[in-house]
């Protein structure tokens, strides 16, 4: 047993199924290489593609670096000290970490939306037009009251909240606190949205309205998300990459990685045989 | 035999009355045919606090009531001793426990009336202590005999331990608040008994302090003006200027730490800010007196020079002192930084992480971060923080009596001095005076509205921390 695991390991190096894309690509990385602290390495030789307008699923056991890999597509792990990236990382074709992309710029276009909840511990209004007032987006209060309607609907919130946009965004149940955060990156215009395990910390109804809004918004965005429900990854995606010990095994269109996985690792995965 | 005697021969009981009842317990334990309800040594315990507790008591009723009775009995037995007034007595009776006490006095030796006195009085202790002692420690036996008696295998040892367990830590507690409200009430009498003399508006509203009035009955000038309001004003005046120079210092070295530091460099900083905040308040005076206070002078000295040389009217008539409030604000400031510091400190690490990565992920920097989530988020509790160390400021004594004076001058000139409330009570209250003196008592009314003003300030602030806590729980 041990003797398989450790060849499994050794072909990493090689991604099965079908990491690059021809055309239509949003976001493409190449050799990428995280390493933390120096010597630990939690992301090896990565290479894929990730299409427009559509959702990238990224599963695998935790641990494996799919937080990680997500936060360098839009350079939050330049907030860690001693978190070294390496390896190129495309958007539109253009290195995102070339000297004339500033991170702050990079983050309005690749909004993320977290694993907990995280609303500002302000009114409603504010979470959604913290943004836009941030990157100045609008010019006058009518327009901004246009963009935190548009978004709030966009994430399904308005009906919900419209007669109570003053209400701390704290004092909402913790599905509709996501969408909050849905919102608020939808407010700022992005053209990808990350999202790690968006509904890991909601329940079985909470989840599927989730579900449902990243079905709708993956027409107007590209979406990459990071779960650990292989249901999740089937039921919405479009692709799905699995990762194993910071490696990427393999990609594919969701229904051939569910119906006909290439790698051993991937099919003892999704099969339930670990992970 | 002494009272030392008494309580190592009480200790030895109650460890025997422990040894003996979790013994027995145990042979109840090993015994297979009886179940019993806790473990041994909870009958142990409970056996030993029960000898304990009724002899405990009687030893410390006895001891803190032996000597008045004493006194009593040589009083009604010395007829010289009766005729004498209240106060003389006293002292007689101070003279005879002197003399008792003394190693060199001679028993045979009855001239005085004192000396006899003395005798009667070692007589009658030596006999209390032998009776205390006999009663102290039957009273101990009786209790374990009782308890021992009653005590079964059935007796629910561990929650009766428990349950006077819980007396003991109350009785603790009650002691506590207890004391705190008895120092209340007796500045509340002593103060009201100050308001029948002086008039509560004339302490309130007045702006004339002046309370040198005579020390000696019949002396002329027997009346003072005890208005408040220059102690008030010079109370918030130097508050003032202390939080001008603390609240900005303060709040933005605590942003630096909690957001923007390095662990390293924290990790260097808190320690040493925490040795700045253990400085004793009389090495901040002597700062304040001996080195700010004299640079401010030389400041001002320099200023009118240059005002008289450039013919500038306002600059000229500077006052020159080294007394003023700017040097006590300034230290005082600096006295308090470290406080809002660390408070501020706690209130800003206390908002999420997750909150600061959602703000950077919206592409907002660190500093927009800080100053549009972090700072709005933390503000309440700030405040609480501003308030608690507000309410410190005014507490402060030290520093102000060391380089602020005691004039009681109604003005906002920061260059003059002021005094404060603590300051004079501390002047009101050094050197002979009766006391219940219209200067003594006038201490109270001052102690009773620093109280009042700090503990209004204080539950405002505790208030708003704790609001501010529930929010991110
Ligand atoms: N801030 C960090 N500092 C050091 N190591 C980290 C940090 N974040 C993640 N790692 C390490 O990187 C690896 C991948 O973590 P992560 O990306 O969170 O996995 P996943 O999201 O797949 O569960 C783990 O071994 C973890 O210990
Ligand atoms: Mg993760």
């Amino acid at each position: 047993m041990k003797d398989i695991k450790q060849n499994l390991t050794q072909e990493l190096d090689q991604t099965s199924g079908n990491p690059l894309l021809e055309e239509n690509i949003k976001i493409s990385c190449r050799k990428v290489n995280v390493y933390y602290h120096k010597n630990v390495q939690s992301i090896f030789n990565v290479s894929f593609d990730i299409a427009k307008n559509q959702i990238m699923a990224m599963i695998g056991p935790s641990g494996c670096g799919k937080s990680t890999l997500l936060r360098c597509f839009n350079r939050m792990n330049d907030m860690i000290e001693e978190c070294v990236v390496d390896g190129d990382i495309k958007l539109d074709g253009e290195n995102i970490h070339s000297k004339n992309i500033d991170p702050v710029i990079l983050r309005a276009s690749v909004g993320m939306v977290f694993q907990k909840p995280n609303p500002f511990p302000k009114s409603i209004y504010d979470n959604v037009a913290y943004g836009p007032k941030l990157h100045g987006l609008v010019r006058n209060s009518s327009e901004l009251d246009d963009i935190v309607e548009e978004s709030l609907t966009k994430a399904g919130l308005w009906k919900e909240t419209k007669d109570c946009l003053s209400k701390a965004g704290t004092s909402l149940s913790g599905g509709q606190q996501q969408r909050l955060c849905i919102a608020r990156t939808i407010a700022i215009k992005p053209e990808v949205i990350l999202m790690d395990e968006p509904t890991s910390a909601l329940d079985p109804i909470a989840t599927a309205t989730i579900e449902e809004l990243m079905y709708e918004l993956k027409s107007s965005y590209t979406i990459a998300v990071v779960t650990h429900s292989m249901q999740q990854a089937a039921r919405i995606s479009d692709r799905t990459a699995y990762f194993h010990l910071g490696r990427l095994v393999e990609v594919n269109d969701t229904n051939t990685v569910f119906t006909n996985p290439v790698h051993e690792l991937t099919e003892n995965y999704i099969t339930g045989r670990f992970g | 035999m002494n009272n030392l005697d008494l309580t190592i021969i009480l200790c030895i009981s109650v460890l025997a009355a422990f040894l003996l009842a979790q013994r027995r317990a145990k042979l109840w334990h090993t015994s297979s045919t009886t179940n019993i309800h806790s473990l041994p040594s909870y009958y142990g315990y409970l056996t030993a606090i029960w000898t304990l507790m009724p002899a405990l008591t009687i030893f410390i009723i006895w001891s803190i009531f032996e000597l008045n009775a004493i006194s009593g009995i040589i009083v009604s037995k010395i007829q010289e001793l009766q005729i004498l007034d209240k106060e003389s007595l006293e002292l007689t009776l101070n003279k005879i426990y002197n003399i008792a006490n003394s190693d060199f006095y001679n028993l045979n030796d009855s001239s005085s009336i004192n000396n006899q006195a003395a005798n009667l009085f070692i007589e009658y202790k030596n006999n209390s202590l032998i009776l205390k002692c006999i009663s102290v420690i039957s009273i101990a036996i009786l209790s374990f005999l009782v308890v021992y008696f009653f005590i079964t295998p059935n007796t629910k040892a561990r929650n009766k331990v428990e349950k006077l367990i819980t007396y003991l830590l109350l009785s603790c507690a009650l002691i506590a608040i207890l004391t705190t409200i008895g120092i209340i009430v007796s500045v509340l009498f002593e103060s009201l008994e100050f308001f029948s003399q002086i008039s509560i508006f004339e302490f309130l509203f007045s702006t004339n302090w002046s309370p040198q009035i005579a020390i000696r009955e019949g002396q002329t000038g027997n009346s003072g003006a005890f208005g408040a309001v220059p102690l008030f004003w010079g109370t918030v005046f130097i508050s003032f200027i202390a939080m001008l120079v603390a609240a900005p210092l303060g709040l933005i070295s605590a942003i630096y730490l909690a957001k923007y530091a390095t662990p390293k460099f924290r990790s260097i900083a808190k320690p040493l800010l925490e040795i700045l905040a253990g400085i004793p308040t009389v090495v901040y005076g002597f700062f304040a007196a001996l080195t700010i206070g004299p640079a401010i002078r030389d400041f001002c000295v320099f200023l009118k020079e240059l005002g008289i040389s450039l013919d500038i009217e306002i600059i000229a008539n500077i006052t020159i002192s080294t007394e003023s409030a700017l040097a006590v604000g300034l230290v005082m400031g600096t006295m308090i930084v470290p406080f809002i510091l660390s408070i501020s400190d706690d209130v800003i690490s206390t908002v999420p992480n997750s909150i600061v990565d959602g703000s950077i992920a919206m592409g907002a920097t660190k500093s927009e971060t800080v100053w549009r989530v972090i700072i709005p988020a933390a503000l309440p509790g700030i405040v609480g923080g501003f308030l608690l160390a507000i309410s410190r400021a005014i507490g402060e004594t030290m520093i102000v009596l060391m380089a602020a004076g005691v004039a009681a001058n109604l003005t906002a000139n920061p260059l003059d001095t002021v005094t404060t409330i603590t300051t004079q009570i501390v002047v009101l209250l050094t050197g002979d005076q009766e006391f219940d003196n219209v200067k003594t008592l006038a201490a109270f009314a001052l102690g009773l509205s620093l109280f009042v003003t700090t503990l209004i300030i204080n539950v405002i602030a505790l208030y708003i921390v704790r609001k501010y806590r529930e929010q991110y729980e």
